[in-house]
């Protein structure tokens, strides 16, 4: 008789939908949260630091979505993502003047810092960042911006308007959004002997940098806050509050913040940790 | 026991082309009826419209000789219609709509095989067999939906001599079992050797229908005289008497 | 491009757990997807190419049309589906292997049905007046001849498990790239060249079409053989 091997083929559907639902062992701790962070921190490789350790302590397993700040907030809005851990500190307090965050906590701050090609064709290098724009607008030198509402594309935004660029009118063919992430941006950058904003995490582990160099940096006002919200379970009621409030609690605790301040690539340090104590 | 299949008036008009035009005949109850007829005349549409392969647009097709039971077809056509499985494994589709037990069916397979001569190859693969092994499996196949009627298609159109004689004789077999056998040829040789009853077919109607060896050696109508005349040429009628 | 290749052809001998890892995933996502794709395309793309109704034009067309569906917007449409805020979002399958299944799925289950029914169709116009004699159901034509066109299929299948295994656009979005748990080769390979390693990117895009090719060689192989023996 002719018989498709049909309850063959569905068991193995079964089982190998099983191993896709289960494919770490590992991963049997009592409770899992998501967090809903920024491309900048992944990248820079932060969580890979940081979560072994706070799993470790607590039993408690973090799943990282990494967006821009905008989708990331985006995400706590829908309910998809337990806690965010961002860097655009007007938008995260509007999230959570919407009533869709508990409450907004300072965790650490990065810089920024402006990249361009080594031989510096706007003549930026070492200025403060006002300046170093005006000269970049002036010289109408290639430059990257995000283009993506992330937090650095708003930082970029404010950047500009701090220093009387008026972007509507001085926009042109050497300013291209190029609606993506911060890697791209760069490689973007790295193609094209372009300038850019970045922030130092990302350019740090960032390793196809070509001819481009870090030319301005250090000044105050490229100071970039993060900060983290658990997501209202008064909105939301499927949020792990719990879960995700152990791990905001851990971020900002003497631990966690000694955690981010060890975490460094070729001996720098990334992130600077500077949460409120007892807040 | 014997079936008789009674058309009436079929016309059969696939986009305005007329294939079939009022097609009258009375066939069976015995024997091996056999259609013939120039290529185009219609006889494989005919043979279709009888299994319910096809509809005609008018006229209609009865059967008599099952009682109330339904008269059951079956159907041999030139291609032997194999898929790419055993020779047991295209023999037993035939039983798919009788959802007979596993056992049952092996068994009826086997015997079917074995009564073609096939009993030896159950396993090979049917694409395998040569073409006369093919389609005396069509055939076995045919066979185990256990037919009233069965309707074959120009069977040996494609097989050489020895293979046409092997199916010759399985059919021959089968009509002297009692099955009622209609054979579409255009192999007139074959009509002589196995038909008792014939149809001569042209353009869509009757032209001749009768005793196959009456209607062979004195046809009476000018069609049929015409196309015999183009098939032997060798052979001379006397003048018509009309 | 040459040093990157160079360098990724060196990486590739010193995968370390979590690329197996990676690796394993995306294979069992995209295999999970296909064969319920195929559950569900092969019958369906084989009965619309035997039976007779009206709107099978229709949706042949449509079978046809969905073969390209964009990924990007079938993940779009499976987020929006399983999203906390949606329809489905109780489920909690967001970000999760079973998002990205569902959404392969989606994308391969038309893939599979169209080219089945095309397959199908052909198959039909050599054997189909053959199985109707027989009086088989449409169900049972349909069957048989996904049977006899058993060795046709499998190419229909791998060319649905390619479309699968190398997309990123649904994955990245329904799954979200989540580190140890959603990161499939596409979505690793995605985030690698963002970083600027493009050496590990072009290392693990190497590894992907090679697992592809070898599945591909396996499975003809496995076919050629088959078809010798049954003609």
């Amino acid at each position: 008789m002719v018989v498709l091997p049909r309850r063959g083929l569905l068991s193995l559907a079964a089982a190998l939908l099983f191993a896709a639902a289960a494919p770490n062992p590992a991963r049997a701790q009592s409770e899992t949260i998501t967090v809903a962070s920024t491309t900048s921190t992944e990248q820079s490789g932060l969580f890979g630091h940081l979560l072994p350790k706070f799993t470790e302590k607590t039993g408690v397993a973090v799943k990282v979505v990494a967006l821009g700040t905008g989708q990331a907030l985006d995400v706590g809005r829908r309910g998809d993502a337990d806690v965010v851990f961002v860097h655009d500190k007007a938008a995260e307090e509007k999230f959570v003047g919407e009533g869709f965050g508990v409450k907004r906590q300072d965790v650490m701050y990065n810089d920024f810092v402006i990249v361009g090609p080594r031989s510096d064709p706007a003549k930026a290098a070492g200025k403060d960042v006002g300046e170093a724009l005006r000269r970049i607008a002036g010289a109408k030198a290639p430059f990257i911006s995000r283009g993506d509402r992330s937090g650095t594309h708003a930082a970029e935004l404010r950047y500009w308007k701090a220093a009387g660029v008026e972007m509507e009118t001085a926009k042109g063919g050497w300013y291209k959004e190029i609606g993506q992430g911060m890697g791209p941006a760069l490689n973007t950058a790295s193609a094209s002997n372009a300038y850019a904003l970045t922030d130092r995490g990302t350019w740090l582990s960032f390793k196809n940098r070509g001819d481009l160099a870090v030319l301005v940096e250090g000044d105050k006002a490229l100071f970039n806050q993060y900060g983290v919200i658990l997501v209202n379970p008064e909105k939301h009621a499927h949020v792990k509050a719990r879960a995700g409030q152990s791990f905001i609690d851990w971020l900002v605790s003497p631990d966690g913040q000694k955690a981010i301040a060890g975490y460094r690539i070729e001996g720098e340090q990334l992130f600077f940790p500077n949460a409120a104590a007892g807040s | 026991m014997g079936v008789t299949v009674t058309l009436r008036d079929i016309r059969f008009r696939p986009d305005g082309r007329t294939v079939l035009d009022g097609v009258n005949a009375v066939v069976g109850p015995k024997g091996i009826t056999a259609i013939a007829g120039p290529n185009g005349a219609g006889k494989s549409v005919l043979l279709r419209i009888i299994d319910g392969l096809l509809t005609a647009d008018s006229g209609s097709v009865e059967f008599q000789g099952t009682g109330a039971r339904p008269v059951r077809r079956a159907f041999v056509f030139q291609k032997p219609g194999l898929i790419r499985a055993s020779t047991a494994e295209n023999a037993a589709l035939a039983l798919l709509p009788m959802k007979l037990p596993r056992q049952e069916a092996a068994r009826r397979v086997e015997e079917a095989l074995a009564h073609v001569g096939l009993a030896g190859r159950a396993g090979d693969p049917a694409r395998k067999l040569s073409g006369g092994e093919q389609q005396r499996l069509a055939l076995a196949r045919a066979l185990l939906t256990e037919p009233d009627l069965l309707l074959l298609d120009e069977p040996t159109a494609s097989l050489d001599p020895n293979a046409t004689e092997e199916v010759e004789r399985l059919v021959a077999q089968v009509a002297a079992g009692g099955t009622k056998v209609i054979l579409v040829s255009h192999n007139l040789a074959q009509v002589a050797r196995l038909a008792r009853d014939l149809i001569l077919l042209t353009e869509g109607r009757v032209a001749e229908q009768g005793s196959a060896r009456a209607l062979l050696t004195n046809p009476q109508t000018p069609e049929a005289r015409a196309y015999l005349k183009g098939e032997m040429p060798w052979l001379s009628y006397p003048a018509a008497a009309c | 491009m040459l040093a990157s290749f160079a360098a990724a052809v060196s990486l590739i001998g010193t995968f370390d757990p979590e690329v197996i890892r990676i690796l394993l995933l995306s294979l069992a996502v995209s295999g999970s997807a296909v064969l319920i794709g195929c559950v569900i395309g092969l019958p369906l793309g084989a009965l619309v190419a035997v039976a007779r109704f009206p709107g099978r034009q229709a949706v042949t067309v449509l079978l046809n049309a969905f073969m390209g569906l964009p990924a990007v917007v079938v993940g779009l449409i499976v987020y929006l589906l399983l999203s906390r805020s949606g329809p489905l979002g109780g489920l909690g399958l967001l970000f999760t292997p079973t998002a990205m299944v569902i959404a392969q799925t989606m994308l391969v289950t038309p893939l599979i049905a169209a080219l089945t029914r095309q397959v199908i169709e052909d198959s039909d116009r050599e054997l189909g007046e053959s199985l109707r004699s027989l009086r088989l159901s449409r169900w049972q034509q349909a069957r048989t001849l996904l049977f006899d066109a058993r060795f046709s299929l499998v190419v229909a299948v791998l060319a649905a498990f390619g479309r699968a295994v190398s997309e990123v656009g649904a994955v990245l979005l329904v799954g979200g790239n989540i580190a140890g748990h959603t990161r499939t080769v596409t979505t690793a390979i995605s985030l690698e060249t963002q970083k600027g390693d493009l050496p590990l990117a072009l290392a693990l895009g190497i590894l992907l079409i090679a697992v592809v090719i070898a599945v591909n060689a396996a499975t003809t192989g496995v076919r050629a053989f088959s078809m010798r023996r049954y003609g």
